[in-house]
């Protein structure tokens, strides 16, 4: 039998953590709040017109929503072909996997930088095709005249750099289904696309759940390798916090677009609380 | 089409698609670290698609002229420091949550749950004002403290989860043998443990040493490796960026290519 404890041992243990998340999260939270509403002592909406009416904070909000949209949805797909790919033993298999997990712990700007030595107009890709002979002058990908090359340049960085954090939780949720299942559905004859529809992708919900989550929650706040890329030829939300507050010092407009995504994670954090809930509460208890 | 025609066709639409990957993944990888040590001359030829001549120079410039090395240093001090406490305050936190039953822990972890994958960097930008108040702007502690708030929330999840893992009846019997609660902790549930507080701290470590936003905007001369790098290469002529790239992946690379086992499942179970 355990030893009788004050039941107040576990508040004490937990407190300093909540004091703490309370302090670097909460108060900058409420203090955001004030920076964006309040001003001479009072309730104004002086911050919110400028930051609203800033020229880049429309083509920001699009770019973000635009590169989630766009980004995440192909990840889950490419992450699901990896993971099922790269669930079976093959020769290679250590070399395909080290390659693959190597941008988990690439910062992003170091991701960025990586590809600009594939990319720029005296870039490896550039040097390999003019050789080749296949074209005449280099294919220019950055310069705001080439907005629409940007963006497309963007995602598909940013598929090469976090599609492995879906990746790995949905290979790790595939490793966790028991073989069983699949050699019962084997034995009434489902083939692989039936045992695939029907098994695996439902017993992989919960990871996908999470994998999706996290995913979207992260490139709402993209930001690094946009900044090392193309600059504000494609403004995003979180670079646009960064700008007003290192070169404009206008810190109440910051903390508004950083606000705008902070509600946006909070959201989807919402959402998929709701949907999952159940399984992190300690029902038998 | 026979089965056997029908099989080698898959085997072989499954091997270019490694394939795919293995050049996808790491091409980009082998061209940046030629491009980072090739002579601007060989970058600027074009016709040499690969470098034929090295240097080391414009690695050494950026480290010792331009400050990375100082910036280096300073990523490693913050990510210890971020480690040391969230560890502090996790770890106290986690156990309660595995070993005690009290009314709102449910509460807590849902908490930890939804900030688990808040953006806290975000924050920085109220924080500012905070930080020059308290006279925390533009140190390394500062940013610290920043990164401990990201990755405090993981750690009380993965400390909990570890912890209920460990068995609670050793830790008892331990103390039916005389231990206080806390010596028992010390000597039986902690050593059980370490592995999987291992985890938690690369994971810690990784998150604050690739964290840009914070660290540009809570600082300006005391900069960490990525915040360095962003202000560098927005003038920086082409090859110093690759040798940036090199610098920053380096390590990166050779993390993975040493502890890749551990990784899959470390991840796969840390971020679920």
């Amino acid at each position: 039998m355990a030893k009788k404890v004050s039941k107040y041992a576990p508040y004490l243990l937990v407190a300093p953590a909540i004091i703490y998340l309370a302090i670097f999260i909460g108060y900058p939270m409420i203090e955001g709040i004030k920076l964006v509403f309040y001003e001479n002592g009072g309730f104004s909406l002086a911050t919110v017109h400028r930051a609203i009416n800033n020229y880049y904070f429309w083509p920001a909000l699009k770019n973000t929503l635009g590169l989630v949209a766009i980004i995440v949805p192909t990840q889950l797909i490419l992450a699901l072909v990896l993971a099922l790919a790269m669930n079976k033993v093959f020769k290679g298999r250590n070399v395909a996997l080290t390659l693959l997990i190597i941008p988990m712990t690439l910062s992003d700007i170091a991701a960025g930088l990586i590809w600009y030595s594939m990319l720029s107009p005296s870039g490896f890709m550039n040097k390999l095709l003019l050789n080749l002979g296949l074209i005449h002058s280099p294919i220019q990908l950055f310069g705001y005249q080439f907005h629409t090359r940007e963006f497309i340049m963007l995602v598909f960085v940013e598929l090469w750099r976090s599609t492995v954090t879906i990746f790995v939780i949905v290979l790790a949720g595939l490793q966790m289904i028991s073989h069983e299942y699949i050699e019962a559905a084997e034995v009434f004859g489902a083939g692989y696309w039936t045992r695939l529809r029907h098994i695996v992708i439902p017993l992989l919900k919960p990871s996908i759940q999470t994998a999706l989550l996290l995913r979207t929650i992260y490139a709402f706040s993209i930001f690094g390798i946009v900044w090392v890329l193309v600059g504000r030829d494609i403004p995003v939300l979180a670079g646009e916090a960064y700008y007003q507050v290192t070169q404009i010092k206008d810190y109440g407009v910051g903390a508004f677009y950083a606000l705008l995504i902070a509600i946006m994670s909070l959201a989807t954090g919402a959402v998929y609380l709701r949907v999952t809930r159940s399984e992190y509460l300690e029902v038998r208890r | 089409m026979n089965e056997r025609t029908m099989h080698d066709l898959k085997k072989l639409g499954f091997y270019t698609l490694i394939f795919i990957v293995i050049v996808w993944m790491g091409l980009p990888l082998l061209v940046s670290t030629l491009y980072a040590f090739g002579t601007p001359d060989d970058y600027y030829n074009p016709h040499r698609i690969i470098p034929l001549h090295y240097t080391l120079e414009t690695t050494k410039m950026l480290l010792f002229t331009l400050g990375g090395w100082e910036a280096l240093k300073n990523s490693i001090i913050v990510a210890v420091l971020a480690i040391i406490i969230s560890f502090i305050l996790g770890l106290p936190a986690g156990y309660a949550i595995a070993r005690f039953i009290f009314p709102g822990k449910d509460t807590i972890k849902l908490g930890m749950l939804a900030l688990k994958v808040f953006p806290v960097p975000i924050m920085a930008v109220p924080l500012v004002m905070l930080y020059i108040k308290l006279h925390l702007i533009d140190t390394l502690l500062g940013v610290a403290l920043a990164h401990s708030a990201a990755s405090l929330p993981l750690v009380v999840l993965i400390t909990a989860s570890i912890f209920s893992g460990t068995s609670a009846e050793l830790e008892e019997a331990g103390m039916v043998f005389g231990l206080t609660r806390f010596q028992s902790f010390l000597r039986i549930t902690l050593p059980l443990a370490l592995p999987g507080l291992a985890a938690a701290a690369m994971f810690t470590f990784v998150g604050s040493w690739n964290e840009v936003f914070a660290a540009s905007v809570l600082t300006f001369s005391h900069r960490t490796l990525p915040a360095l790098m962003l202000t560098l290469m927005e003038t920086a002529p082409d090859y110093y960026k690759f040798a940036a790239a090199f610098i920053m992946a380096f390590p990166a690379i050779v993390y993975v290519a040493i502890a890749r086992k551990y990784l899959i499942s470390m991840w796969g179970i840390a971020l679920k």
